[in-house]
């Protein structure tokens, strides 16, 4: 098992037919994404060769999946277009949009957000997201698939590259899924929500969550693992260094006044029994703990 | 990006929301001449981008223009909670009668717009939700659906507007929450919003934060951009296209992604803890970066006179190690002798080995590679505090 998405995902790229979309439609293709289609307004009816396998391109979400029957979006559109393209998925009412874009508006994303809810239909993953990996099974995004294999550990992380780093460290135990939820001030999918997946999921036996400064999304996530998670839980919080009013390269990632600190965040996780580490490497320590008993 | 007090002013006023009139001055002469143009009694206030300044004496209220420049005077220059005062706003004074508040503002946990309405303004408003939260009107709002009259009228009266100017305040919260969507803005807050003696309601103080995103369809924003109070280093750094932002320690941090550079700031902090030292900046270089991306980083780092040692830390996702260390040895042969700080390299993930073979055939008497985020900051730390 695994959350989210699985081996049996299919996946369509909106943006495929520029550079970004097309170079990491072939790595996901690589990793063994099944990947369907591709849709760049004005381009449908081509196909783009993609190291061999040639993937048709189409004008719209909707067309892409009456064709290919697709239940997942990966969106690499700049953020020009990005609201457009999500506002155009949510309307095709696909299952998953996993909005790797950075630098979108953030009325944007209000916007799409807001739209994805009035629709019920859609579940949004991002913006400025890393993706969603279920190693062995699927890669949806831009992590990396050669970092580790499958495994019990559940991953979910604000950040892309912290997400690398902890997959890394704990690469000798591998993941059932990680989840890069994305560093800007709206998010579609929550720390919370893939909390509740990864407890609900049998096959993930530990969770590691990472955070960083800014907003409260981790005290809320503190609050629902007292209410919820029975799964062992550690954590990591960025940012412990950061100055007040200033932001630490993602648009979310700012501490404003006393709110959004990183000793905040780990005292709110350590108070529902959450082990926090001071370090990636002393956190992925304290999950080998758990599982190694 | 966080608005000037008088930049805030300009922009209500684009948006027909009620301002007193009002001039921006950097000289005391300056602040005469808009004091004479605007007549009779003014307020000079500090332009800063932090609050308290009232507290601090960076507001006074002058007679008339010759009072006025010698106000301006007192205040130009002042230091207010490490803020230099460059710039003073000349307004004209008003007789107020009541105070109140008005807010539009992104809410991160709700994911989406919040207004706060008040009767009770003029001051902080964590203050009036705790002391009289029956006066606070705190309503979200779908951004697809936004703000009509008939809307602000109920969000005015939930915040125990009076009757004489309920429906005034209305139409200020109409025009704010155009402004707030045409500008891209996350914050607009008017504190306060007065009525004056002649009964007429009016933005008297304003805070507008804008969003950095938004600028490719706000070009008319770059002109609101603060280059006075810009470090140089950070201008710098702009104009290369990277993320960085100056810290007041020693040593240099160079990494890709931000979740991870906030980490190596913080383990660096950890680490310099022995040997009195601390991150000198934040600066990432982000996903994928190319050889040159590095050398622009790694130049910038060893142009801050602060820096006594650089930490370089990269986990390969998409980025490639040998691109880095590629960057690391362009920069360093670009500098020559100018390089003089040692540097401390953590290379892991995407073509690992390449990147470390590459630095250690280049075997450059600066650099030395250490395996671990944890050991390497150790060593930057210590090298820093020699």
């Amino acid at each position: 098992m695994a959350i989210f998405v699985n081996e049996n995902t299919k996946v369509i790229v909106q943006g495929m037919t520029g550079s970004e979309g097309t170079k990491h439609t072939k790595r996901m293709l690589k990793a063994g994404t099944k990947i369907v289609g591709g849709v760049t307004p004005g381009k449908g009816g081509q196909s783009v060769d993609m190291d061999g396998q040639l993937i048709p391109v189409f004008n719209s979400v909707a067309e892409a999946m009456g064709t290919t029957g697709a239940n997942a979006s990966v969106v690499f559109v700049p953020p020009k277009f990005a609201k457009a393209a999500v506002m155009d998925a949510i309307d095709a009412s696909i299952p998953l949009v996993v909005v790797i874009t950075e630098g979108i508006p953030v009325h944007d994303v209000a916007a799409f957000y807001a739209y994805s809810v009035s629709k019920g239909k859609t579940q949004i993953l991002g913006s400025n997201c890393p993706g969603i990996i279920s190693p062995g099974k699927t890669n949806l995004g831009i992590i990396p698939a050669n970092i580790t294999g499958p495994g019990k550990i559940g991953l979910v992380s604000k950040s892309g590259t912290l997400t690398y780093q902890m997959m890394f460290e704990l690469r000798d135990f591998g993941f059932t899924t990680a989840v890069g939820i994305g560093g800007d001030p709206i998010i579609g999918t929550t720390h919370i929500d893939c909390l509740r997946a990864f407890q609900d999921d049998p096959e993930t036996k530990a969770i590691v969550m990472i955070g960083e400064i800014g907003g409260d999304a981790e005290e809320r996530a503190a609050q629902f693992i007292k209410e919820y998670v029975t799964k062992p839980v550690v954590g990591y919080v960025a940012g412990f260094t950061a100055p007040e009013g200033k932001t630490m390269g993602h648009a979310g990632a700012i501490v404003s006044g006393s709110s959004g600190t990183a000793a905040a965040k780990k005292e709110a996780l350590e108070a529902v029994g959450v082990a926090v580490g001071k370090t990636p490497s002393e956190t992925a320590n304290l999950m080998r703990k758990i599982l190694n008993g | 990006m966080d608005l000037f007090e008088y930049q805030a002013r300009d922009l209500f006023e684009s948006h027909q929301i009620p301002v007193l009139a009002g001039a921006v001055a950097t000289t005391p002469d300056q602040a005469q001449a808009a004091a004479a143009k605007i007549g009779g009694k003014v307020v000079v206030k500090a332009q800063v981008k932090v609050g308290g300044r009232g507290k601090a004496g960076g507001v006074k209220l002058a007679e008339n223009a010759d009072d006025a420049k010698e106000k301006a005077a007192a205040i130009l220059g002042m230091d207010i909670k490490g803020h230099t005062v460059h710039k003073v706003m000349i307004a004209q004074a008003a007789p107020i009668e009541s105070e109140y508040y008005l807010a539009i503002l992104l809410d991160r946990a709700n994911r989406n717009f919040l207004v706060m309405a008040s009767v009770a303004g003029g001051m902080e408003i964590e203050e009036v939700a705790h002391k009289t939260p029956e006066k606070l009107a705190k309503v979200g709002i779908n951004p697809n659906i936004g703000i009509d009259k008939v809307k602000a009228l109920e969000i005015a009266k939930g915040g125990q507007f009076p009757t004489d100017v309920i429906d005034e305040v209305a139409d200020v919260l109409v025009k704010l929450w155009q402004a707030f969507i045409k500008e891209d803005a996350t914050l607009m807050e008017i504190n306060p919003l007065v009525k004056t003696s002649d009964g007429k309601v009016i933005a008297l103080d304003g805070k507008v934060t804008l969003d950095d995103n938004s600028t490719f369809r706000h070009p008319e924003h770059e002109q609101l951009v603060d280059h006075d109070s810009t470090n140089p280093l950070e201008k710098l750094a702009k104009e290369k296209d990277l993320n960085y932002v100056k810290l007041d320690g020693q040593v240099g941090i160079i990494g890709n992604g931000a979740g991870l550079v906030m980490s190596t700031l913080d383990v660096v902090a950890y680490a310099g803890e022995k040997y009195g030292v601390k991150p000198a900046n934040f600066l990432d270089i982000g996903g994928g970066a190319s050889a040159e991306v590095m050398a622009n980083g790694l130049s910038i780092i060893l142009g801050d006179s602060d820096v006594k040692s650089v930490f370089v830390n990269v986990f390969g996702g998409i980025t490639a190690c040998d691109a880095v260390a590629n960057g690391i040895v362009q920069a360093l042969d670009m500098l020559g002798s100018k390089a003089t700080k040692p540097i401390v390299v953590r290379l892991d993930g995407n073509n690992v080995e390449l990147g470390r073979k590459i630095l250690n055939d280049a075997n450059h008497p600066l650099v030395q590679q250490l395996e671990t985020m944890d050991g390497a900051a150790a060593k930057a730390a210590e090298l820093a505090g020699k």
